[in-house]
């Protein structure tokens, strides 16, 4: 008997059952689409992650004062003291090919007022590289230029929450004036909203002064830290070196710290990876359930057809035959039920992307088909050997 | 004329419950090519197993079996089912007749196993239902079909691989005694046609139209011969 023989008789096996066929099937059809759909979530989750860090410039590399551990975050290395210079910037635009461009930051606090409302936020003290290299836009008017900087103006670009905290939502209040410590700033630009945020706090929720002024606004004479941006994705891993070099020529070890920022996605990545594994592995328990449901229903199905086999036996079937029979019987099951179970995980993944982005991956699709498979073949090589041995004589006379 | 079947010193043994029963004790028989042979004897008397032993369903304890060249002694499981398939056609008390299957398809099934081609398949199980006389319910299914319907189906399967030997058991024992009558002239014309038949009964009425009757008691061969005379 060949193959195309076998898939018929198992097709006719299942249609002379469609119920019990179909409820067989479900088990498995409820594991496919819970492993496609819990994929698709934790899939989709790491997509937003990714995106979100795009977004602030994956060809980012900081340099921070300080001995930083990754695990702790950016924000550790305000606890250190810092040795740079400004003239660390520009030694490392200057020294290494892979590096785009490098742009020194001061970092303060202010408190600022305008009728009524109160903000506290983050005062950037920056370079006018830093709205490209961080891809910050303006919204309104402009961002800081080199003449800001060179002149110490006292002007401020507000990012998008302490704009619409301060003058309400859609407001321009380019012109306007704010007070930092009893000095007044000028309102020459508003930053287009990043949206979102997440892991690094919110990327709308800053003020930015040029970085001459703010050394004299916090009397400090050190940047606290360097931003570097590598010419591209492929250069980061050289920038990252060539700035490690150029900075140990004149720092010690532990005086600064260069971290790319794929490290501390890599880091959220990895702890979002298990999380999808833990999921998908949970959705796996019911795909197991689904087998050994069955392989109950193939092991009734070969007692109550023993004399459908005894009868196979004495026309001519060998032990293998029947061993086919059921096998094939029991992978088309779990085939189609895999099958249907790809349809609607993915359909519910559909559904959900409208309150979770979701993405349904190729990789879940063939594991769980390619898992579905095995299983029926696994579960179904149990009862199909017993089909396969039994005796014709006894099978004969069973009633 | 030809020996199809040659059984020299068969004993069979079954282990129950750890006592050794002998349902076959040093059984020697052939039939030859063309044979109506109707094997009798009362329940427990080994008929059984010397039918599974013919049927190549069973293989003896000690003794030797050949099925035309075939040694059933040393035949592994899946020669046995390819001997049973090519040399013997089974027809049962019970029919056992696939249900939700159409008569043409029960009758299709030994070749399926044969590996014969589905076009050829269907066109031998047609002509083996024309000529036991079933030409309009071919598609029909077991259940929609009177006992001695379905054993007409059974015995156009069991024709349907040109079998050496038509092994039936009780062939009439489910039936009513007009279609027990019409399935033993069918056997009857298939002796006539050269067919060799072995039957297997209890029943002397049924035995009677057999040219040779081989009587069985506790596993042990007590006659063999020509029918006895009807009373």
């Amino acid at each position: 008997m060949n193959f195309a023989e076998y898939t018929k008789l198992a097709f006719n096996a299942l249609r002379t059952n469609k119920v019990r066929s179909l409820l067989t099937m479900l088990g498995i059809i409820i594991g496919v689409s819970s492993v496609i759909l819990l994929v698709s979530i934790g899939t989709g989750l790491q997509n937003y992650v990714t995106e979100q860090f795009a977004s602030l410039g994956s060809n980012t590399i900081m340099v921070m004062a300080g001995d930083v551990d990754v695990s702790q975050g950016p924000r550790g290395a305000m606890m250190s003291a810092s040795k740079f210079e400004i003239s660390d910037a520009s030694d490392l635009e200057s020294g290494s090919d892979a590096i785009k461009q490098a742009s020194p930051m001061v970092q303060g606090f202010g408190t600022f007022s305008y009728d009524g409302n109160t903000v506290s936020t983050e005062v950037w003290g920056l370079w006018e590289n830093y709205f490209d290299l961080a891809k910050y836009e303006p919204e309104y008017g402009r961002i800081i230029t080199q003449n800001d900087v060179e002149r110490s103006r006292r002007v401020i670009v507000l990012g998008n929450k302490p704009s619409t905290d301060l003058f309400g939502e859609g407001v321009n209040p380019v012109g306007k004036k704010l007070t930092l410590n009893d000095i007044q700033f000028e309102i020459v630009g508003v930053i287009k909203s990043k949206g979102g945020g997440g892991a690094m706090g919110s990327a709308d929720d800053f003020t930015a002064i040029p970085l001459t002024t703010a050394m004299r606004q916090f009397n400090q004479d050190r940047p606290f830290m360097i931003f570097v941006e590598a010419n591209g994705p492929d250069d980061v891993a050289q920038a990252q070196q060539d700035a490690e070099r150029i900075l140990a020529r004149r720092l010690k070890d532990d005086e600064f710290t260069v971290l790319e920022s794929t490290q501390l996605l890599e880091t959220i990545t990895q702890f979002l990876n298990v999380i999808t594994a833990a999921l998908g592995g949970i959705a796996g328990i019911s795909l197991l359930v689904g087998g050994i449901g069955i392989m109950n229903i193939m092991l009734v199905s070969v007692t109550e057809r023993t004399r459908e086999i005894g009868l196979r036996k004495a026309v001519g079937a060998t032990p293998r035959d029947i061993l086919m029979q059921f096998l094939i019987e029991s992978v088309i099951l779990s085939l189609f039920g895999g099958a249907i179970g790809i349809g609607l995980g993915a359909l519910g993944a559909l559904g959900i992307n409208q309150f979770v982005t979701t993405s349904v991956t190729l990789w879940s699709v063939l594991l769980s088909f390619g898992f579905s498979a095995a299983i029926g073949i696994i579960f179904g090589v149990a009862p199909a050997i017993r089909a396969a041995r039994l005796d014709p004589i006894e099978a004969l006379r069973y009633e | 004329m030809t020996t199809l079947l040659r059984i020299s010193n068969v004993s069979k043994e079954y282990k129950m419950d750890g006592v050794v029963f002998q349902a076959l004790d040093n059984v020697s028989l052939s039939i030859k090519k063309g044979e109506f042979v109707a094997i009798m004897g009362p329940s427990g008397s080994g008929k059984s197993t010397l039918m599974h032993i013919i049927g190549c369903l069973d293989r003896p304890t000690s003794g030797k079996v050949y099925i035309e060249e075939h040694d059933i002694f040393t035949a592994d499981d899946a020669e046995l089912a390819e001997i049973r398939n090519t040399h013997i056609g089974f027809v049962f008390q019970q029919f056992n007749l696939l249900r939700k299957t159409s008569a043409i398809s029960n009758v299709e099934l030994p070749l399926v196993y044969a590996k014969v081609s589905p076009k050829e398949r269907k066109e031998r199980a047609r002509a083996m239902l024309i000529e036991v006389g079933l030409s309009e319910k071919m598609g029909n299914f077991p259940s929609q079909l009177s006992g001695g319907q379905q054993q007409r189906v059974a015995i156009a399967r069991a024709l349907v691989t040109k079998p050496s030997i038509i092994l039936a058991d009780e062939p009439t024992g489910n039936l009513d005694s007009k279609s027990g009558r019409d399935i033993m002239t069918i056997f009857q014309n298939l002796h006539d046609k050269g067919s060799t038949i072995v039957l297997v009964t209890h029943d002397e009425d049924v035995a009677h139209h057999a040219k040779r009757v081989v009587r069985i008691a506790d596993g042990k061969i007590i006659s063999d011969g020509k029918p006895s005379k009807r009373t």
